[in-house]
């Protein structure tokens, strides 16, 4: 293993979490797709990295899927929905940007100390891999916690299964069966979720979550 | 896996299959849930087949001891629902709440959803187990979703946003668990087959398997419903169609829960790791207690159970994290009690909603005397759920408590206090809505008795007497357990 096979795989990985935290302070809603549409960009250069690097033709497949799918696709079918349900483009968030930013910083440095201890017997860089897609799981967790707007829950959850596939692809060997599934899943899941932002859409006049929780009616 | 072979193992996937892609081709709901019912009831005698030839395991699929009890279990219960669903699909179809466009999607749901559970049993890999798991997932945020209403579509999404996050825990476990085993099983799939696993993990690093089992638990345990990460449960019970209610409750927290076991086993083979037990021990008693306050404050009939589902989810995984033999068989006898229960109870709730026109505690009253049979299912069902003699739950109830109080005496008392607080609470809603002037008056109901009579039955025999080929048949599967 060379020093500079490392390196880059490390650079991408590190890009990664850095969108991540791009994702985070965004505050409308076309920046917040653009930004995404940028992380699955890095990780389509990651994966296909890790691919070159291991010898792994078939990673190309999960990076072929991150580029055209999630780069692509998604952003451009987000963006419709969106202008076709005229959404306010501010994104409120429930937390300001200046403590979720802290408790982002907070979280990785969590990451990097649970995962750099308990891996210390496998391969560095496997190893810094795995503690970067925890970072930027976690990363995604905070944004559909700090958001209460459905599509930028969406793109928060999204971005989690961008970690996910950061995962999996330096986890040296994994089958392939699981990639496909994952990457398949993903777009059973946005299927779904289309689907259901569609029915929101139908009966909403807003796709804010908070105003679904008013309909929870307090006597449940 | 080049040849497949007719057993009963792929007849149990391929049934639900076909099925699923028959009944989203063809039209009419009478015909459809004709199918529905026949395709479950083909499934369930091919998983009894199970019984007499087991398949030979190989990297995808698994056939044990232990998931044979699961897989028996899910297609009873898959059956009778099916049942169920036919006079209570009939219903919802006169009173104009579903179109019959929905219905055919319905049912092809369905059935998909009960391929994506017998996989997730039946898996071998734990890759494949969490696609299952994903699936099946995605298919009941669909049919919760069915009615369309404001309350069903905040109910899916709450389910799919808390559902697809453990999810997405549960795979970064099961990449961990494949790190884990990487040095020692080698690359590519054997670091996914779960009997290859079983056989090396005393070999592997126990720092990464613990991590791994904390995302796992956490992963599969929001699916389970346990008390952080059951928020989605109530809702989606309460608001989707009745027979989705008692699938989830009787089925699909089993899977999960079957998920964790299976990585429990994982765990306790290795002798660095923490121990699983006392974790999840904490978290059941945490779930029951919980679960048992809050079922004082619902006023909607399926939240209630839900919340009572929760409730016995705690009670099993406890019995499971104090582990030992006599522990181990007291859950697994819960857990199946609890899923014919439930779904009994599920059943009648379906029926006794639409006499009454509504899921409203206050509204529902004195069903005993407008609805007699209905009224008295309800009360029978209540009086097996909380754990009265002599039906079934009594006695694994009994044994958990016995059990625990041998080994950790202080344990036994919060988990008692939470077995009455949930008594309580059950009793005092239950009199007003079977007993008292009644509400509805000479509005017949066209239920069909024969699903939740049958369960009620079981769980009746099994509280009186357990044959002795069962008894020795979960002995196994608890020495199993570990």
């Amino acid at each position: 293993m060379g020093h500079l096979e490392f390196d880059v795989a490390h650079l991408f990985a590190g890009g990664l979490v850095l969108v991540s935290f791009m994702l985070l302070y965004q505050d409308r809603l076309y920046a917040l797709l653009n930004v995404f549409a940028l992380q699955a960009v890095v990780l389509a250069l990651s994966v296909s990295w890790q691919a070159y690097v291991q010898g792994a033709p078939h990673l190309y497949v999960t990076a072929a899927i991150a580029l055209f799918f999630k780069a692509i696709i998604v952003p451009m079918a987000l963006h419709r929905i969106i202008a076709r349900l005229g959404v306010h483009r501010e994104v409120e968030n429930v937390v300001s940007t200046g403590p979720t930013m802290l408790a982002g910083m907070g979280l990785v440095a969590l990451s990097m100390v649970v995962m750099l201890r308990v891996t210390s017997a496998a391969v560095p860089l496997a190893r810094e891999d795995l503690a970067f897609a925890l970072s930027v799981v976690l990363l995604g967790l905070l944004m559909m916690v700090t958001r209460n707007n459905a599509v930028s829950q969406i793109v928060g959850f999204m971005s989690l299964e961008n970690g996910l596939i950061l995962a999996a692809t330096g986890a040296k060997g994994m089958p392939l069966v699981v990639e496909i599934s994952v990457a398949f899943s993903v777009l059973i899941a946005f299927i779904v979720i289309g689907t259901l932002l569609f029915r929101i859409r139908e009966r909403f006049d807003t796709i804010d979550a908070e105003a679904l929780d008013r309909f929870r009616g307090g006597r449940r | 896996m080049s040849a497949i072979s007719i057993n009963g193992v792929t007849l149990i996937l391929a049934i639900p299959a076909a099925a699923a892609v028959l009944l989203g081709l063809l039209p009419g709901y009478r015909l459809s849930a004709r199918i529905n019912m026949l395709a479950s009831l083909a499934t369930f005698l091919a998983a009894l087949s199970l019984f007499v030839a087991k398949p030979a395991p190989g990297p995808y699929i698994l056939v044990d001891d232990l998931n044979i009890v699961f897989i028996v279990l899910n297609t009873f219960v898959g059956f009778t629902t099916s049942v169920f669903s036919a006079s209570y699909i009939g219903h919802e179809l006169e009173s104009g709440r579903l179109a019959p466009a929905h219905l055919r999607f319905y049912h092809a749901m369905y059935q998909v959803l009960l391929f994506a559970m017998n996989l997730a049993l039946a898996a071998n890999n734990i890759g494949l187990m969490w696609v299952a798991i994903e699936i099946a997932t995605l298919t009941t945020v669909l049919m919760v979703g069915l009615y369309r209403t404001r309350a069903a579509i905040e109910a899916a999404w709450k389910y799919f946003i808390l559902g697809s996050v453990g999810i997405a825990l549960a795979l970064f476990g099961t990449i961990l668990v494949y790190m884990a085993a990487r040095p020692t099983v080698g690359e590519g799939l054997d670091g996914m087959v779960w009997t290859i696993l079983i056989d090396h993990v005393s070999a592997f690093d126990p720092a990464l398997l613990n991590v791994a089992f904390v995302f796992l638990l956490l992963g599969y345990g929001t699916k389970v419903g346990l008390v952080p990460l059951h928020a989605w449960l109530p809702d989606a019970h309460a608001e989707g169609p009745t027979p989705i209610s008692a699938v989830l409750s009787g089925l699909l927290l089993n899977v999960a829960l079957y998920a964790v076991l299976r990585f429990k086993l994982l765990l306790a083979a290795n002798a660095g790791a923490i121990a699983p037990g006392p974790l999840m021990a904490s978290m059941g008693l945490v779930t029951l207690l919980f679960a048992g306050f809050m079922l004082y404050r619902r006023r909607d009939i399926k939240r209630m159970f839900a919340y009572s589902s929760i409730e016995h989810m705690g009670i099993i995984v406890f019995a499971f994290g104090m582990g030992g033999p006599l522990a181990n068989f007291a859950g697994l006898l819960h857990m199946t009690m609890h899923s014919l229960t439930k779904s009994a109870i599920f059943f009648t709730v379906g029926h006794v909603t639409q006499v009454a026109g509504t899921q409203n505690i206050a509204d529902i009253r004195g069903l005993t005397a407008s609805h007699p049979a209905l009224g008295w299912s309800l009360v029978l069902g209540v009086v097996a759920i909380v754990g009265l003699p002599p039906f079934g739950i009594f006695m694994s109830e009994f044994l958990v408590v016995s059990s625990t109080f041998a080994r950790a005496p202080l344990l036994a008392l919060p988990f008692v206090a939470g077995l009455l607080i949930a008594f309580g609470a059950l009793f005092l809603r239950l009199q007003g809505m079977a007993f008292g002037a009644p509400a509805v008056v000479g509005k017949p109901s066209h239920a069909s008795y024969a699903p939740m009579t049958s369960h009620l039955l079981l769980v009746l025999m099994a509280g009186i007497y357990l044959p002795p080929p069962l008894v020795a048949w979960f002995q196994h599967v608890a020495a199993l357990l570990g």
